[in-house]
């Protein structure tokens, strides 16, 4: 008796994962209904016109998802150097010593850092620097929030890679070893291709993540609602925009910003679906 | 396709060189901890005292006269002190039965299709923008209660840790040996038993481990705060009133320059408080290791 009630509170847990995800995109949804009636779903999406003042209010997501993308996929082309560096060094090269336990302890302290901290960090440290190399005037825009998304999301794209490259087998390179291959010859022929999967499921997590993030780069982006003119531009993101206009809006308003979160949620969530895709198709091999 | 078998010399040489970049990309990689630790520890120990623990943020006017007589900043952050422990207090409570649970019954129905369903979704929420979880505490809690709150950013930090403990507890369980769940039932024990006075006891470094990296990855978050405490300038015990934090009031001290003298130190308090978790978690595991 007592334990068919244990097991079903288990099973009622589980339940509340079920009811969770479902109440969040019926909230999603249906909050944001009014902007999607006002404009329609492509409408809304491909519109980059975003004009709070109540006379000639008009709202479009396009500038932010644009910034979004922008931001994120620079970050990651930025991180990736680094972070397969790192994933290389305590995978392969430094495999199970003392150094390599001390890069990937001080990487995953980079982890726990927060978001607002790296914010203070690119305002008052990396902004002079990008002044000073010309990139813009005031530092702040897409290339700035970039450097300090790429350094936010190195540990989760290096920790995941580093287990895929470590869990290639001994045996297959050793084979190769035998055959007279240098380190960089079977970490090409051998490590890349077998762990490629794992590695590309790594980034595509960390994409996710930069996609996400919010405070670092509300604070270092800019702020301006319009599409990112380049690299030196300035802009917004998703998460930007709605951690910087959600306290005093509200109506129609309100309502878009719902939206954008909304399609911030789903892109997330393909993301975070293409990288389980990846990660199956490895664990198939 | 094979490449052109080039000279041994060659090989050799890109055979090191490629170790040379990978030796020194990863060390680049290292250098920015160092320099924000050191941003955070050498312009915050200033203000770093007593007064930071025991006394709530001061107004900007006030602040603003201590600036120009030169004296420090008259205040600390004791409200948001109390109110991260208020609101991450909160979550923990509402967190960890919930994340127990339904890792334990993840772990003990593997094959079934709604583990797996649920699995999928776990994994859905755990990738989820924190801001898009605040826009959700907003409309569940701050739109129905009228007013922002503590109970709003705790549903919204619930939210957030919820995944990471299941995540934890199940990959732990799975990882016992069958034979502790099996040797428990033949003896008699009941299910109840076996999991409370088996699995969990068995586990507990790896739960225990999820739980407090969960709790520090909470600890900083600002965003979904916003939408949902918005911050108070009093130190607030009620649940249904606007609350601080210390991440909010790093946000607020940013954005005010008579009180950026303040954003350092709350820094450097909040990062003591999220690297010892860390390395209190650390420790856990390795003492306990299943």
């Amino acid at each position: 008796m007592k334990d068919k009630l244990f097991r079903f509170v288990l099973f009622f847990a589980a339940l509340m994962i079920l009811l969770l995800s479902a109440g969040i995109i019926y909230s999603l949804v249906s909050r944001s209904l009014d902007t999607f009636n006002e404009y329609g779903v492509w409408g809304f999406i491909s519109n980059a016109e975003w004009d709070p003042r109540k006379a000639t209010e008009e709202y479009g997501a396009l500038s932010f998802i644009v910034g979004t993308l922008y931001t994120a996929f620079f970050a990651l082309l930025i991180c990736i150097p680094f972070s397969l560096s790192v994933a290389l060094f305590n995978g392969e090269y430094f495999k199970g010593t003392k150094v390599a336990s001390a890069v990937s302890s001080v990487v995953d302290l980079l982890a726990g850092i927060p978001s607002i901290v790296f914010g203070l960090w690119g305002f008052y440290s990396v902004r002079p620097i990008v002044i000073a190399l010309g990139v813009n005037a005031q530092g702040f825009g897409i290339f700035l929030s970039s450097i300090v998304l790429a350094i936010m999301i190195i540990p989760y794209a290096s920790s995941l890679s580093t287990e895929f490259i470590s869990m290639v087998p001994n045996n297959m390179k050793e084979g190769a070893y035998s055959l007279g291959a240098t380190r960089l010859e079977v970490i090409r022929r051998i490590s890349f291709p077998t762990a490629s999967s794992g590695i590309v499921a790594a980034y595509i997590l960390a994409l996710g993540r930069a996609l996400g993030e919010t405070m670092a780069v509300t604070m270092l982006i800019g702020n301006t609602d319009r599409i990112p003119s380049g690299l030196r531009g300035t802009g917004n993101t998703m998460a930007s925009v709605i951690a910087n206009q959600f306290g005093e809006a509200d109506g129609l308003k309100l309502s878009s910003l719902i939206a954008i979160g909304l399609i911030l949620f789903i892109i997330t969530a393909i993301i975070n679906l293409i990288a389980k895709m990846v990660m199956k198709r490895l664990s198939k091999v | 396709m094979m490449e052109q078998v080039s000279s041994t010399r060659v090989r050799k040489g890109k055979d090191k060189i490629a170790l040379w970049l990978v030796c020194i990309f990863s060390f680049i990689a290292m250098i920015p901890l160092f320099l924000i630790l050191w941003d955070v520890v050498s312009k915050g120990y200033k203000n770093f005292n007593l007064r930071l623990f025991t006394e709530v943020t001061p107004s900007s006017m006030d602040a603003l006269l201590a600036r120009v007589n030169n004296e420090p900043i008259p205040g600390g952050i004791l409200n948001g002190i109390t109110g991260t422990l208020l609101i991450v207090g909160m979550a923990i409570l509402f967190s960890v039965p919930l994340g127990l649970s339904i890792g334990i019954y993840l772990a003990d129905n593997q094959n079934k299709r709604f583990a797996k369903v649920v699995s999928y979704l776990t994994d859905l929420l755990q990738g989820m923008p924190s801001i898009v979880i605040g826009i959700i505490a907003y409309a569940w809690v701050v739109k129905p209660l009228g007013s922002y709150s503590a109970l709003a950013g705790s549903v919204a930090l619930t939210i957030m840790m919820l995944p990471m403990i299941v995540r934890s507890t199940e990959e732990t369980l799975k990882m016992l040996p069958g034979a502790y769940k099996e040797a428990g039932l033949a003896l008699g024990s009941s299910y109840t038993n076996v999991v409370f006075k088996v699995l969990l006891p068995s586990g507990f470094g790896g739960i225990f481990t999820g739980i407090l990296l969960a709790i520090s990855r909470v600890m900083g978050e600002t965003a979904p705060l916003m939408l949902t405490a918005l911050g108070a300038s009093v130190v607030n015990w009620h649940v249904l009133e606007p609350t601080s934090a210390i991440p909010l009031l790093i946000w607020d001290f940013y954005n005010d320059p008579n009180l950026v003298d303040l954003v350092w130190s709350s820094s450097l308090l909040l990062l003591i408080v999220i690297f010892l978790l860390n390395w209190i978690a650390k420790t856990v595991a390795r003492k306990w290791k299943v």
